[in-house]
């Protein structure tokens, strides 16, 4: 039995009281303005004290992670996809592969309800559930050479399970795309300066692939930075375009930027990876940290106040102008990415495990990456929670609610309670060079517009259209590095599984065969995103909800996967670590979805939308907010599509859980039943910490390992 | 410590972390690894590997793939 020293005890101490006291200032101040200070502190505080205690206890008690068993970096390296990385260095791979747009604009929407639900559940969500899910499959993943969630699935569920759970995740794969494009076509329409900084990019990245093809092959850090420096003068050029009689050039309407995004999409995906993806991928991951660490830095330097109220009265309603439907369990499905993601379980299984160097290191990589994004998600809530309210629900509510003008806008918001003048309205957009901020949903505007505020309250307020629109820029960069990406990784799925059928598919490069996959998953997200963009009631508001479904659904693939190998490994009576996120993940996302197909209320329910509008039809009657019988149509239409998908996805699910129910109960009756397939011990050889830092004993270790000698075993 | 030697110390840290972080390193691990285990072996040039490493990417691009 160890016993802990007085230090230790009396800096654990601090630590609980600093996020105790975070908590309670944001519990318990009503009416008040609540400094971001108390958000960090009680961030922060929990992170510490949940890393400490419940990760090390998961990974050393339930896991039981042995640092003497070699891992697949160590046993099958090859110098290339399989090595052990540096923990450091592998922190860094893992948070740039998890860390996107999602953690960024989930809490944006999220805000409505209030900044009180949405940190609740960004903080107390990572720490028990999407921390955990990370790690554990992490560690599952890193036990079995590194396979993907499917293949576990497929392997220790069964084929059916695994079948769904891949047809699954094709179909979140193709709703991400879809929602994800959507953020940046309601970012950039009617924006020369923002659609020409982003029109700069491609050449900018083929310039950098051209470079490290042909120039200096594999000089990265030189490239990045000559990139980095061309994308900032792209971003001050933004102004003078926008500024000069190209304006009009690049002032696109949202059916025109679906138009491109598609094309892009199709001809990224078809063109050699180190044409576009690669150099635009260096350039994003780079922007990425250096935007995320400027973020960090603004918001420890400036501490903004808080303006949004702590929970408004859309989150007991329902009738939020953001999303439809009630704090439970609509807060839990929009706060996707930064409490839980299904999204991350591709990266933990996979990419990662091929890399770690040490079994005891899945705490600090899986746990430790997750629990940043997590933070990433609060800087987003403080971004979206300091501007002033009317101006956020302005921004986020659809342009059929609260009209074209400033005027009206400003009355449909008043009546919701939230004041704000036409005048301010008009000030707001002017003073971030944008013709319009109303009805600039999908959340990256009006993190732009918080962003800019925190990081002039450092620069002067001079800068501040410049941080918005490098704030646009920063999340329309990396969210069409994700569209090329998942259009890759769809194209590879539906390749795998039109192989099936017709053979010439499985061989990826057999071209007619690429550009028809390609073809196919452009014109699958591409259908959402044009959907999106023309729906009267609001794209955003339509489709993010299922996106969220989606990506928690996926999370409760791997969590059920996760719970599977904990009860066939022997592991049962743990077996709630993961099983408690699950049944609560199951609860939320199956009850959002069953809201989603069967609610009577025709905000939320899609079936009941259709009804009350097929019904208007019938009457010939036209229901605002449509405008013409043809958007009576297309409501009528995307209600029909959303509410199938949302049906299907659920059953999907509920599949997979029942099929790993299944052979988790078959396991506990008869044990012998069952096979797990996990790669035999062999003893490692590397010796490396576990943690961030090394602890004396680890020192120690490692320097008998560099004399050569053994060190002693405890 | 001295300043200087700190310094030195801080940059040449950054220096390596930005490396590995890029995976500019990757080709001299690789030679490294060929040359550990196969000491009379051929080792690809530069521009080989990193063609290698781009198509391999193209033939997996689960490989490097990037989230939400």
């Amino acid at each position: 039995m160890r016993t802990a020293n007085a230090r230790t005890i009396v800096i654990w101490t601090l630590v609980a009281l600093v996020g105790a006291s975070g908590w309670t200032v944001l519990a318990l101040s009503r009416g008040e303005e609540v400094s971001a200070a108390w958000m960090v502190a009680a961030a922060l505080g929990t992170y510490a004290i949940a890393y400490r205690f419940y990760a090390k206890f998961i990974a050393y008690k339930v896991l039981k992670v042995d640092k003497t068993r070699a891992t697949p970096a160590e046993r099958l390296d090859n110098g290339i996809d399989f090595h052990p990385t540096d923990r450091r260095v592998l922190l860094g791979h893992h948070f740039a592969a998890i860390a996107g747009a999602g953690p960024l604009v989930g809490p944006v929407l999220a805000a409505q309800m209030g900044y009180l639900p949405g940190t609740i559940w960004i903080i107390v969500g990572v720490i028990f559930a999407g921390a955990v899910q990370d790690m554990v499959v992490l560690f599952f993943s890193t036990r079995r050479d590194g396979r993907s969630l499917g293949q576990m699935a497929r392997e220790e569920i069964g084929p059916f399970g695994g079948a769904a759970a891949l047809l699954a995740a094709f179909a979140i794969m193709i709703i991400l795309l879809g929602v994800l494009a959507l953020v940046v076509v309601n970012a950039l329409a009617a924006s020369p300066w923002g659609t020409f900084s982003i029109a700069m990019t491609i050449p900018i990245a083929l310039l950098m692939g051209f470079y490290l093809r042909v120039l200096r092959p594999g000089r990265v850090a030189e490239v990045s930075l000559i990139g980095v420096a061309l994308l900032l003068l792209a971003l001050v050029a933004g102004r003078w375009v926008a500024e000069s009689s190209w304006a009009d050039t690049f002032t696109l309407a949202p059916s025109t930027l679906v138009i491109w995004l598609v094309a892009y999409g199709f001809i990224a995906s078809i063109l050699p990876v180190w044409m576009l993806l690669a150099p635009r991928d260096y350039l994003s991951t780079f922007m990425k940290i250096g935007t995320i660490v400027l973020l960090a830095l603004g918001v420890v330097m400036a501490l903004p106040t808080l303006k949004m109220d702590a929970v408004t009265d859309f989150a007991s309603r329902g009738d939020g102008p953001v999303f439809a439907g009630s704090l439970f369990p609509f807060v839990f499905i929009t706060i996707a990415c930064g409490a839980l993601s299904g999204f991350h379980s591709l990266i933990s299984s996979g990419t990662t495990p091929k890399m770690i160097q040490k079994e005891t290191q899945v705490r600090m990589i899986g746990y430790g990456s997750m629990l940043m994004e997590s933070s990433v998600a609060v800087m987003a809530l403080v971004a979206a929670s300091i501007i002033d309210p009317g101006l956020y629900f302005a921004m986020n509510a659809p342009s059929g609610v609260i009209g074209t003008t400033v005027e009206n806008a400003s009355q449909v918001v008043g009546s919701w309670g939230y004041q704000i003048s036409p005048a301010d309205l008009a000030a707001a957009a002017e003073s971030v060079e944008e013709s319009t901020l109303l009805s600039r949903t999908g959340g990256a505007p009006t993190l732009a517009v918080g962003v800019s505020q925190i990081f002039s309250e450092v620069t002067g307020s001079g800068l501040k259209a410049f941080w918005y629109h490098f704030a646009i820029m920063f999340e329309a960069l990396f969210i069409l590095t994700a569209l090329d990406a998942g259009t890759r990784v769809g194209r590879f799925m539906l390749q795998d599984t039109l192989g099936n059928i017709y053979r010439p598919f499985k061989n990826v490069s057999w071209k007619p065969g690429l550009v028809i996959t390609s073809a196919i998953v452009c014109g699958l997200w591409g259908y959402f995103l044009w959907v999106g963009v023309h729906e009267p009631l609001g794209g955003i508001n339509q489709l993010f909800p299922i996106f969220g479904i989606s990506n928690q659904l996926l999370a409760a693939v791997a969590l059920a996967v996760c719970t599977t190998l904990l009860v066939k490994s022997g592991r049962l009576k743990w077996a709630w670590i993961t099983g408690i996120p699950l049944a609560w993940d199951a609860t939320v996302t199956l009850t959002a979805s069953w809201q989603k197909v069967f609610s009577s209320d025709p905000k939320v329910g899609f079936f009941k939308q259709r009804q009350v509008f097929q019904d208007a039809i019938d009457r010939g009657e036209i229901l605002p907010p449509a405008k013409t019988m043809d958007d009576m149509h297309t409501v009528v239409t995307n209600s029909t599509v959303d509410g199938v998908l949302s049906a299907v996805l659920a059953l999907l699910i509920v599949v997979v859980i029942v099929d790993a129910t299944r052979v988790c109960v078959r396991h506990i009756r008869r044990p012998a039943l069952s096979t797990l397939s996990e790669a035999p011990y062999v003893e490692s050889k590397i010796v490396a910490p576990a943690g961030l830092f090394p602890t004396r004993e680890e020192k120690e270790e490692e320097r008998h390992a560099a004399l050569g000698t053994a060190a002693p075993r405890d | 410590m001295r300043p200087s030697a700190l310094l030195r110390r801080v940059i040449s840290g950054v220096h390596w972390y930005v490396r590995e972080l890029t995976d500019e390193s990757a080709y001299d691990r690789y030679v490294a690894h060929i040359r550990k285990d196969r000491p009379g072996a051929e080792v690809p040039s530069r521009r080989e590997f990193e063609r290698m490493r781009t198509d391999q990417q193209e033939k997996d691009p689960r490989q490097g793939f990037r989230c939400c």
